[in-house]
């Protein structure tokens, strides 16, 4: 490997009351790199995602951003750390309350302090970089079709050019073809602005099409980690289950929920 | 399995000092990002609006009536004790230090705390405080510092006009229905107030204008699992914040006011 990685997790666990979600998650993702974490539900993709984020502390363990412990910031720090980081969320959070370009916009004009006008200017680049007219700006969310949120969606975290950017599950509740536009939209945004992504999904087709390696998480641990290409011959029992979708295997689902 | 009172007491009193200590750390975060900067003036400037402006119909209504009745009752039971001219005075004195603030606060807050859990519900619900949080926005500024504002600066304006509009209420009643003279009943109702009595009205109102947005807020933050959580979080609020102002009412008239 070469150089610093982007991000790094070393030995992070967090625990919600006696449920013990993340059970020691070592990681590197290496700058310009797409990573693709797959794993089935309630394994703790999100809650790692957050952890990098921000949103959720870790009970132990360190989490590095271009080496730096993000973990343990000042409220001032952890904001510029933020304003390096876009997410794009699962259900697209737009916010209802506010018109589409200022949902797109909102990082500018809140985070950056920019002026409307110049703020609504970038929003309407960014939306027709993912394909959308600048009438759709004048919308609320509510208004939009579900691909449709997912890409305003999409434009939002790529709007402050972050250099580093999170997707969660960003083609479920798709169909094949618009869930194939995303993927497409994702590694044309990812490639204009040579961020660093972490996306986390179950979809695998998804996968194959964004990821340049490749991470299994299963029960709160990293099983396996490799390049995509390598994902049909890993040799990992687990992962080859998760993406050939079959029932039986060492992945026991739990039916009643943990 | 065996019926252990003890440990159903005991779960009930830990369940209870979670949701004071949890109240009272948001609360307390709330009021610090109240007066540190970075302030939305625009999301204040609306949630005044939706607050201040369009509560007045329904405060005004309240109020008049409130008035109106209160002359009528007045004038029945003084009239036990020939005391049927207090009428003005009392309703004056009744409207500004008490059903001003109490009944003006109990609507808004049917009004809007009701509206703030069912807002900030589905907010919380559909990882809209993360996104917030992910675009350099702290949640606590952008969406309860505004509203918390909003609710202690408007409730005593609106205070205000209920308790001009009930003591018009019970003019009314006294000089059409029960016969005073118009003059006589604005001499006495001038000369029995004292600027105590409205100022005493118009804090206790700030508090509950306070109360009714916090709890509007605490509930839509604390809403869980989808529309049935927001839909309870909306009576919690309501409930909830109807309580405190009635609690908060003794205590405020106890500690400050009664002399």
């Amino acid at each position: 490997m070469t150089g610093q990685p982007k991000i790094s997790l070393r030995g992070v666990h967090k625990h919600f009351g006696p449920k013990h979600v993340l059970r020691g998650i070592d990681l590197d993702v290496q700058r310009g790199q797409s990573l693709v974490v797959i794993g089935g539900s309630g394994t703790g993709k999100s809650v790692m995602l957050k952890c990098i984020l921000g949103l959720i502390r870790p009970d132990t363990g360190e989490i590095l951003i271009d080496g730096q412990d993000v973990t343990r910031l000042n409220n001032r720090d952890r904001e510029a750390t933020m304003n390096r980081m876009g997410m794009l969320f699962q259900g697209g959070a737009l916010f209802d309350s506010l018109k589409v370009w200022e949902n797109v916009a909102f990082g500018l004009i809140q985070g950056k302090s920019m002026a409307r006008d110049k703020a609504r200017e970038i929003a309407i680049a960014k939306l027709s970089q993912v394909g959308l007219p600048a009438d759709v700006g004048e919308l609320s969310p509510a208004e939009l079709s579900g691909g449709m949120q997912k890409r305003v969606g999409l434009a939002r975290a790529i709007a402050t050019d972050p250099e580093i950017i999170f997707f969660d599950e960003p083609t479920t509740g798709l169909d094949p073809i618009m869930a194939d536009v995303i993927n497409d939209l994702i590694l044309k945004c990812v490639k204009e602005l040579g961020a660093t992504t972490i996306s986390i999904t179950h979809d695998m087709a998804s996968a194959r099409k964004i990821a340049d390696r490749v991470a299994m998480i299963h029960a709160g641990q990293i099983l396996w980690h490799g390049l995509a290409s390598d994902i049909d011959h890993s040799g990992n029992e687990y992962v080859d289950q998760f993406i050939n979708g079959r029932a039986e295997g060492p992945i026991q689902m739990q039916v009643r929920k943990l | 399995m065996r019926f252990n009172v003890l440990a159903m007491i005991g779960s009930v009193i830990l369940q209870f000092l979670g949701a004071v200590g949890r109240l009272t750390l948001f609360t307390g975060q709330a009021l610090r990002h109240c007066v540190t900067p970075k302030f939305y003036f625009r999301i204040l400037g609306r949630q005044m609006l939706q607050i201040g402006y369009f509560s007045l119909p329904v405060i005004g209504l309240t109020a008049f009536f409130t008035g109106a009745v209160l002359a009528l009752q007045i004038y029945i039971g003084g009239a036990r004790f020939n005391a049927e001219s207090l009428v003005s005075s009392i309703v004056v004195l009744g409207i500004t230090r008490e059903l001003g603030p109490v009944i003006g606060g109990l609507m808004v807050a049917g009004r809007v705390s009701a509206a703030m859990a069912a807002e900030i519900g589905p907010v919380r619900v559909t990882e809209q405080i993360d996104a917030l949080t992910t675009l350099s926005t702290n949640p606590f500024k952008y969406l309860v510092a505004p509203r918390l504002i909003a609710g202690a600066t408007m409730l005593p304006l609106l205070v205000l006009v209920a308790d001009v509009i009930g003591v018009f209420g019970g003019f009314v009643v006294g000089t059409q229905k029960l016969g005073f003279n118009v003059g006589t009943y604005l001499q006495n109702t001038v000369d029995f107030l004292h600027a105590d009595d409205v100022v005493s009205g118009l804090v206790k109102a700030s508090i509950f204008g306070f109360l009714i947005s916090l709890m509007g807020c605490y509930h839509g933050f604390m809403s869980r699992g989808g529309a049935q959580g927001v839909g309870r979080a909306t009576t919690n609020a309501v409930v909830s914040a109807s309580i405190m102002i009635l609690c908060a009412n003794y205590v405020i008239t106890e500690l400050f006011f009664a002399q």
